[in-house]
């Protein structure tokens, strides 16, 4: 049963990040971009876990608190970027 | 190592710690500083005496340390006769020109620095004449080229001085270049690079086919040390020193080097045609064109500069013939020579310091006011002239016995004749010395009034002049047993040929020709006034200007072939890296053969074709949309995603959470510098080069995804076992990526550490040139207000990051000591707590976060690499080899049992390099703002809800 489910949520986040990719392709404004990659990220982690759960290893769920942890700081450097420029004021 | 072994390394090793001495000493006034720089020449020369009489006796002092057994470098001393000879010239003059110096320079010379410099040298020069190691002796000759560059160009306000060291260490430097390769040769003939068993490998080197090559590299590197023709024009220049650097370096020793040289592997490389046409025909030529020029010179120095080319062109000619007999008078004459030119270079140097010129034809008549100068310059001269009683006349009586018996390609006069006529030019100039300076009337234009010296400059040349009378008259007694074992020595192990010390061998050829000299040297001095004219109406070749011109023309050569490549532009550099780097693998890859595949494709999953394709494609929009900066900046973070995530899948989580946390910081120091860049990039290459560059650039990309694809489908053999299998065992931890950075590998992150740390320094002080220079000019009159958002510092911000900080500081504390064991260690836990530090500085602005920064990010790198080097050293006390770890398991209750590693220590050491050199990076980055004068905030955030609380408490 868990092999059916983890196919099946590997298919949806992987069709997301193809959606991601769509958004960052076309835009249309930088906005939406960092918003997409922000989504990605997200994206990866949950895809890391379903790795994790698949292979029983407690190694990829730190490696995806990591991502968590730190993943959203480059989307707020850009967003800073494009709000203010400087991005330590 | 019995005794007398180590007294032999302390000798060699007393100059270099003595050379601390001075610059400290000379706080203490110049006497003190003179004193304690004779200190340890002085108990050098005591240790050698200690030594001399076993040498005496025939035998030779070893001593010896490992160094470098794989490149068969060793620290190997060994001490014979000809060392001892060496040697005790070098530290007696050395105290001799101590003395000297000390009277000699004037009070705005740093004496100081001077007396750091002539002992380096004369631990140089100790060095060259006692190792035993010819790779050892090679380091030493450099060290020599080096310190008498320095003291060359001692009195570096002098353009003479400085153009005068350049082309010393020039010519020297290219000799000693050519002389490593000649020495390689010659060891790998021998199979040994020791002198000691090189010495008895005389017939095999001598047979070999690379003898040629190894000879003529090997006398390169010795004649153009030794100035002999057509290497002979940097001495005079060199003259430019102070007159003790004249007298010990280009008198008695440093010259000298390439004569010991050929001494030395005389038993070896002597004896063959090619050595006799070479080295005798070289050293004949070099004595009489040095003898002839130094005739016609005015300047007192320049005039001994070319005796000197011209006795060292004797002293080759002497060992270039090939005789035992030949060998031991260039053995005797050396010992002459170094008495009676030592001292008339101090001579020159007092009456260039008393009457101010050294100009002959300003100076004449100085007998009446310098009687003792005169007295010590008479006898000096006179011995170089070779007049009887005095000791130059014993070796060259010899010399031109040892001439006349030499057929030179079937001439039976050619060496005698010019042997004569060096002779006679000798003394003609010898005899001028004398003349033109200190006979004939007294004048009334001299520079400034001379007078005989105090007795301190006047000791050091009377106690030369004294050995010259003395060896004159008794010099089997005085000099007789030390010539006997150094030409021992030097002839290696022929019994030594029959020769007599005396003055008088009665009525043979060489008496015969020494009196055609003599009165030829006379009439020639009678005629110098017209033959000077007709001198200097000649045509000369200017060996200075051939050199600049050479010197020029390579410059201009350098400068085209860096124009031509480094020219600024960086795809031009791509360029050229990438298409070298293409064309070598292409031939390596056609000399090459390649096995059949041996591995089957894996199958793919569909999510990791998603992570392929979101890579593909996020490479090729930024190909093709690079022009927007800022754009191409967040298309690469979806590369640095995964990539990151290609690593996780790929079972190297080390290197996963190291991406993470590498691309978080590189995207927002690329952000920092972006703000202040033009935000487009424009067009600055044609079509044409673009296409070009593109080729290039497919071309590079498809041959390592080629290379790639070929490895993974074959077995290759690699360290990956040994690491594995060993991490536990040898390293105490059971992550191999770790224990390979800390332990395996410690000496590369030990090095990378510094670099990093040097790179984070570097951004610092570039941005401190540029925050003082024309661009904060500029910076300051941007205006960067425009368009945009209010929102500076904003509350949900401020407060998301001030949560996350105490878990960040965790996990990093949490993946560092976990790191021996499980992914993670130092270098990411660095990255991550600079993150969690970073956002604050983003959330609350650099002024608010700087007020709580407690240590300097630059004393954090400079504590890692301490921290790193002193437990890689701590090795060192137990005797191991440098970052060697050890480890060990502790029991506290009531915590588990866990392992402490020095390993640990080490990746703590790593751990702070990295925060401090990525935060002094940012830091130095985001102060470029600062100085655009945008204003700064001293609250954490705009809108702060508890200053407003307390504000209405109070207004209530």
């Amino acid at each position: 049963m868990i092999s059916v489910a983890l196919t099946f949520a590997f298919g949806c986040y992987a069709i997301s990040l193809l959606f991601n990719l769509w958004r960052i392709a076309r835009g249309p404004d930088v906005a939406d971009r960092i918003l997409a990659l922000d989504t990605m990220v997200i994206n990866v982690i949950a895809l890391l876990i379903l790795f994790g759960i698949l292979k029983g290893t407690p190694i990829y769920y730190e490696v995806s608190m990591l991502l968590a942890m730190v993943g959203f700081v480059s989307t707020v450097a850009y967003c800073r970027f494009i709000l203010r420029g400087d991005i330590i004021e | 190592m019995t005794d007398e072994n180590s007294v032999l390394l302390i000798i060699v090793l007393l100059p270099f710690i003595g050379a601390l001495l001075p610059g400290v000493m000379i706080r203490g006034g110049r006497t003190v500083c003179a004193t304690f720089t004779s200190l340890p020449t002085a108990l050098a020369l005591l240790l050698l005496l200690l030594l001399a009489p076993a040498v005496m006796r025939g035998e030779t002092v070893h001593a010896s340390l490992e160094w470098l057994p794989q490149l068969g470098l060793s620290a190997s001393f060994f001490l014979d006769g000809l060392g001892l000879l060496f040697a005790g010239m070098i530290l007696g003059m050395g105290l001799l020109i101590t003395l000297y110096a000390r009277f000699y320079l004037s009070g705005d010379d740093p004496m100081g620095v001077f007396y750091t410099y002539l002992l380096l040298f004369q631990g140089a020069m100790l060095g060259i004449v006692l190792s035993d190691n010819i790779l050892l002796l090679l380091i030493f000759w450099e060290l020599t080229s080096l310190s008498s560059f320095l003291l060359i160009g001692f009195w570096s306000h002098l353009p003479e001085g400085r153009q005068g060291a350049r082309m010393a260490l020039v010519v020297t430097g290219a000799g000693g270049l050519a002389m490593i390769a000649g020495m390689l040769i010659l060891g790998d003939i021998a199979g040994s690079y020791q002198i000691s068993e090189i010495l008895m490998a005389g017939d095999a080197i001598r047979a070999s086919e690379w003898y040629l090559p190894a000879l003529i590299l090997i006398l390169l590197g010795a004649f153009t040390k030794s100035a002999q023709f057509p290497f002979h024009f940097w001495l005079p220049h060199a003259m430019a020193a102070p007159t003790p650097v004249s007298a010990y370096l280009h008198s008695a020793t440093m010259v000298k080097a390439g004569v010991f040289l050929m001494a030395r592997m005389w038993p070896v490389l002597a004896g063959t045609d090619a050595w006799f046409y070479i080295v005798a025909t070289t050293g004949l030529v070099t004595m009489v064109l040095g003898a002839l020029i130094a005739l016609f010179k005015d300047d007192l120095k320049a005039l001994l500069a070319f005796s000197t080319v011209s006795h060292l062109g004797l002293l080759t000619m002497l060992l270039g013939l090939g005789t035992p007999f030949a060998a031991v008078v260039a053995v005797f004459h050396i010992i002459n020579h170094l008495t009676f030119k030592a001292a008339l270079f101090m001579i020159a140097g007092i009456v260039d310091h008393e009457a101010h010129t050294r100009d002959i034809k300003r100076l004449g008549g100085l007998r009446r006011l310098m009687p003792v100068t005169f007295v010590i310059g008479t006898i000096t001269a006179l011995s170089m002239a070779g007049i009887p009683l005095f000791n130059g006349f014993l070796s060259k009586e010899m010399m031109l016995d040892a001439a006349q018996q030499t057929e030179w390609a079937g001439s039976q006069f050619a060496v005698p004749v010019l042997a004569t006529i060096g002779a006679l030019l000798s003394v003609a100039y010898s005899l001028r010395f004398i003349g033109h300076v200190f006979l004939g009337p007294v004048r009334s234009d001299y520079p400034s009034t001379p007078h005989d010296p105090a007795f301190g400059m006047w000791a050091a040349p009377a106690l030369l002049a004294t050995l010259v009378v003395l060896i004159g008259i008794l010099p089997v007694v005085i000099v007789g047993p030390l010539v006997a074992v150094a030409g021992a020595a030097v002839i290696g192990g022929e019994p030594l040929p029959h020769y007599s010390l005396k003055i008088w061998h009665g009525v043979n050829p060489a008496l015969v020709m020494s009196v055609i000299a003599v009165g030829g040297g006379l009439v020639l001095l009678a005629l110098h006034s017209r033959l000077d004219r007709i001198w200097n109406a000649l045509p000369r070749p200017e060996a200075k200007a051939i050199f600049d011109a050479l010197v020029d023309g390579m410059a201009a050569l350098s400068r085209d072939l860096i124009e031509r490549s480094h020219n600024g532009a960086i795809s031009r550099y791509l360029a050229i890296l990438f298409a070298a780097t293409v064309a070598l693998g292409l031939v390596a890859f056609a000399g090459g053969s390649m096995g059949l595949p041996s591995r089957a494709l894996l199958p793919v999953a569909p999510p990791v074709v998603v992570g392929w394709v979101l890579l593909i494609a996020a490479a090729l929009f930024v190909v093709v949309m690079h022009r927007h900066r800022f754009l191409a900046l967040v298309v690469i973070g979806v590369i640095g995603l995964m990539i990151s995530v290609g690593f996780a899948y790929l079972s190297a989580p080390d290197l996963a959470l190291t991406q993470i946390s590498v691309e978080t910081v590189t995207i927002m120091l690329l952000l920092l510098a972006l703000h202040f860049l033009p935000k487009t990039s424009p067009k600055e290459s044609s079509t044409l080069l673009r296409l070009r560059d593109a080729g290039i650039a497919i071309a590079a990309g498809l041959s390592v995804a080629s290379l790639a694809y070929a490895f993974m489908l074959r077995d290759v053999s690699t360290i990956s076992g040994y690491h594995l299998a060993n991490s536990y065992e040898g390293g105490g931890g059971t992550n191999v990526v770790n224990v390979i950075l800390v332990d395996f590998r410690g000496y590369d992150t030990y090095g990378e550490i510094i670099v990093l740390g040097i790179a984070g320094l570097v951004i610092f002080a570039l941005m401190e040139a540029l925050l003082k220079g024309p661009a904060a000019q500029r910076l300051r009159t941007t205006d960067l207000s425009d368009n945009r958002s209010r929102d500076r510092h904003p509350l949900m911000m401020v407060v998301a990051t001030r949560v996350m900080m105490p878990i960040a500081v965790m996990v990093g504390i949490y993946i560092f000591l976990r790191g021996h064991n499980q992914p993670g260690g130092g270098f990411v836990a660095g990255l991550v707590i600079s993150i969690a530090l970073l956002m604050q500085y983003m959330a609350s602005g650099f002024a608010w976060a700087q007020l709580r920064q407690r240590v300097e990010y630059h004393a954090m790198i400079g504590w890692g690499v301490v921290i790193a080097g002193l437990t890689g050293a701590g090795a060192w006390l137990a005797g191991k080899p440098f970052l060697t770890s050890a480890f060990g398991y502790v029991h506290l209750p009531p915590i588990e049992e866990f392992e402490l590693a020095t390993a640990m220590i080490f990746d703590l050491g790593v751990f702070l390099a990295v925060l401090g050199a990525v935060m002094l990076m940012l830091y130095s980055l985001s102060r470029i703002a600062r100085s655009a004068r945008e204003p700064v905030n001293a609250e954490p955030m705009d809108y702060d809800p508890t200053a407003r609380g307390k504000a209405t408490r109070k207004d209530t």
